[in-house]
């Protein structure tokens, strides 16, 4: 008797066992993501993790729609300096705090009042958020912010339970579908199902792990071992073996970010060299580039060769600036106008990892053949961005993860006083004309007006772009349910585990 | 003894001193602003400006020196940039992982390391010898990287006997917890014992070659009682500070091996606190890892003592 009960326990331990194994996704990250605090957060994997754990204001989908998820309906006024919103009814935190105008009121005040907050000049537009009931709210902004609703779908629209404010990054309260169970640094980070969630019927998992595991080859053999289920960042090369294994599949996507090479056409000493003063060399080194070329040795074809910075998964993707083919002659004539028919030399700096020194090889070798010389220079990125930053270098490649408005890809990057600007390029009109699309919310305005730019910048060429990064990755079969998004967002809504 | 201990622990006060100044230095000549790779893609200038201020970085660089030692000696290592936390409070959590790889990469290095040197000091000049001899070496020019991810493609993508990376906590549960460690301490332990095995083979050698050897012989004992009671004993001097010293490239190896097995230890911590320029997570481990070694080779010449009454001293 006594035997038979142990036995019967044993295999009821044993099926909860197992079933509480089929429903923990485990998904392999490239990195550990920072503080998990949406206030404090600066790296990408950290969004990934943020998408299970906090709704946002606004989601995107994956055709890069601004979408209801906490915000159930918003409107911005003619003049652009106020936003009506209304909030979903009924949401709480996952510490049973409810979720309301009050609970916006603070977090955008959090935002930007918080000492080390990254998100204030993301918010800094709104001047005050007045509560007009408990589901809704006006936002009061100081100027006209188009991308100001973008950002409210990323972290600076991430609600957290206003009674969890202090201890965030350790403890992190927010709204989401799945709710913060442990953390090990560099380890993992454990979540669970949210009991209270407002879309619960959606959520098929009983919870996630994410694993940091930054050598894709190992992460592709933890994948391969049954260890994860998922793995974010599949190197393209890699893209065959897991098409080849019968219990595995891939998925991709379209992305927003961008690789390119930024020139120094105004920042200190080095910006007084032939490329950083005359546009048309720019355009011939450009010209030498066989885009596709790069793509299919370096990426297997994965990627998408581009020359505008925005991607073709974005509504502002411009038809007027297709990817531009090779052209030697072209080059040489670009060159001899400028007054270097025997070719010159250029440095070229680019980050130490394996894909990075595969492109820029592969430019190298195209140049030669219009007579530039690159020397290429090869750093550790913390390096690179401050020498950057600094200006010691003639040319750089480098590239942006991408935003969803078109706004935070261009602006910082070719602004006079952009963050990114390294490069220190400097044209009033194009300043003119960003600033512009910022204060109007039209689409096609908007549109028209970033035509103007590419007009601009196409010409001037401050930096030029080559190839847009699809997002990889490589999924169990088991997993069902899984949709890639252009914004490179992991979203687990209707995403199931099958024995 | 005690004296004598206490004299060598005041001794390694100085160097602590001297290397944390070194590192410090180091770090501060590093290419790099840590708050621009820790901004990453949120480059508002005024943000960068306030995160600087926040963390000190506007100062100067002996004022900075200042305030990590000041809260230093109250056991504050003060706080990594990167994730907010206090860096005592990383490097206790890490700490345990880190130890639990050592000693497991030790068991595994001596395991193989001193019998394989044993015997082939004992069959000097046969096949045994050669083999051992060809295995060491193997064991001493395989990299980590290459050895680890082969075995992970084998043993755990293959056959699937072990888990492929990650770690689980002894408390937790300790066969996984053993189970994960498996593939990262064989990694790192045959690299020391390939050492190992070839030191205490030369130390073997020399002592095989005494006369009190010759006379143990000439008494009658057993070669067994020779070898391990005589010979061994005495070999052991050379072989336990190379232990020691061991320690230091077991930290060293444990850096590249946690990265490949991603275990939370304290060699994946200092690498990504290297390259994110997280400058108090990088000296706070350095310190540790020296106070570690610094131990370590007083626990060795500890045990020179009790091995050896001679070395007995005031």
């Amino acid at each position: 008797m006594t035997l038979h009960k142990t036995l019967i326990l044993a295999a009821l331990l044993g099926t909860t066992a197992m079933a509480a194994q089929a429903q923990t996704l485990k998904i392999g990250l490239e990195s550990d993501p920072d503080a998990l605090d949406p206030d404090r957060s600066r790296t990408f994997v950290g969004r990934i993790v943020f998408t299970a754990m906090c709704d946002k204001l606004i989601d995107v989908s994956p055709e890069l729609d601004l979408v209801p998820q906490l915000a159930t309906d918003w409107t911005v006024s003619e003049d652009g300096l106020t936003a009506d919103m209304t909030l979903r009814d009924g949401v709480v935190f996952h510490d049973g705090t409810p979720f309301d105008a009050e609970a916006v009121k603070a977090n955008i005040e959090r935002s930007q009042t918080l000492e080390d907050s990254v998100r204030k000049s993301e918010v800094s537009s709104i001047e005050q958020v007045e509560v007009v009931d408990a589901t809704h709210l006006k936002l009061h902004l100081s100027a006209p912010d188009a991308p100001l609703l973008a950002q409210l779908a990323d972290r600076s629209g991430m609600m957290m339970s206003p009674a969890a404010f202090d201890d965030m990054a350790a403890a992190p309260v927010c709204s989401g579908p799945f709710k913060f169970v442990n953390r090990v640094s560099q380890d993992k980070i454990e979540l669970e199902k949210f009991a209270d969630y407002w879309n619960a019927d959606a959520i098929k998992l009983d919870a996630v792990t994410y694993l940091p595991i930054p050598d894709s080859t190992v992460r592709l053999a933890n994948l391969q071992s049954g260890d994860l289920n998922m793995i974010n960042r599949l190197a393209a090369t890699d893209v065959e073996t897991v098409k080849g294994s019968s219990n595995l599949k891939y998925e991709r996507a379209d992305g927003l970010g961008y690789q390119g090479i930024t020139f120094n056409t105004g920042n200190g000493d080095r910006a007084d060299n032939p490329f950083g003063q005359d546009a048309r060399l720019r355009e011939a080194l450009s010209l030498s580039i066989d885009r596709e070329a790069i793509n299919q040795v370096v990426f297997s074809g994965l990627n998408a060769s581009a020359s505008q910075f925005s991607s073709a998964a974005s509504p502002y993707f411009d038809d007027a600036f297709p990817v531009q083919e090779r052209d030697i002659e072209k080059a040489k004539e670009l060159m001899a106008e400028a007054g270097y028919p025997d070719g010159l030399e250029l440095e070229l700096q680019a980050p130490n990892r394996p894909e990075n020194q595969q492109v820029v090889q592969m430019i190298q070798a195209m140049a030669a053949e219009t007579g530039i010389r690159i020397k290429l220079v090869a750093k550790e990125f913390a390096t690179m961005l401050s020498d950057q930053a600094a200006g010691n270098f003639e040319a750089s490649q480098v590239g942006w993860s991408g935003r969803i408005d078109p706004d935070g890809n261009i602006l910082g990057f070719v602004s006079t006083d952009g963050g990114f600007n390294d490069g220190k390029y400097s044209n009033p009109e194009v300043d003119r004309i960003l600033a512009e699309a910022r204060a109007v919310s039209d689409q096609a305005e908007r549109q028209d007006l970033y035509h103007q730019a590419n007009e601009i910048l196409n010409a001037d060429k401050p930096l030029f772009y080559l190839y847009n990064e699809a997002w990889l990755y490589g999924v169990s079969d088991k997993v069902e349910g899984f949709t890639p998004n252009p914004d490179g967002m992991i979203r687990l809504e209707n995403v199931s585990l099958t024995e | 003894m005690l004296s004598y201990l206490i004299r060598r622990l005041l001794i390694s006060i100085p160097t602590l001193v001297l290397i944390s100044i070194f590192v410090f230095a180091l770090q501060k000549m590093l290419p790099g602003d840590p708050v621009l790779a820790l901004a990453g893609e949120d480059r508002d200038p005024e943000t960068l400006n306030r995160l600087r201020d926040l963390y000190h970085l506007n100062d100067p660089v002996w004022m900075q020196y200042l305030m990590w030692v000041k809260g230093a000696l109250q056991g504050d290592l003060g706080q990594s940039i990167r994730t907010g936390l206090p860096v005592t409070e990383m490097i206790a959590s890490k700490l345990p992982v880190t130890i639990q790889l050592a000693v497991m990469s030790m068991i595994f290095a001596t395991v193989i390391g001193i019998p394989a040197g044993i015997l082939s000091a004992v069959k000097k000049g046969t096949a045994t010898d050669y083999v051992a001899n060809v295995v060491a070496l193997s064991g001493l020019s395989i990299p980590n990287f290459w050895l680890g991810i082969m075995l992970i493609l084998l043993v755990s993508v293959k056959w699937q006997l072990l888990p492929a990376s990650g770690y689980v906590p002894l408390t937790e549960d300790a066969v996984q917890s053993i189970k994960t460690m498996l593939m990262p301490s064989f990694v790192l332990g045959t690299a020391l014992a390939a050492s190992l095995m070839r030191h205490t083979r030369s130390a073997m050698l020399g002592v095989l070659r005494q006369d009190y050897v010759r006379t143990a012989r000439a008494k009658g004992l057993a070669e067994h009682t020779v070898v391990m009671h005589h010979a061994f004993r005495n070999a052991l001097t050379p072989v336990v500070t190379l232990a020691a010293l061991l320690f230091g490239e077991l930290i060293a190896g444990a850096v590249l091996t946690e990265q490949i097995f991603t275990i939370p230890g304290f060699g994946k911590m200092v690498v990504d606190a290297v390259f994110n320029r997280d400058y108090a997570v990088v000296q706070g481990v350095v310190l540790v890892t020296a106070l570690g070694f610094m131990l370590m080779n007083l626990v060795a010449d500890a045990a020179y003592v009790l091995l050896n009454p001679r070395l007995r001293v005031g």
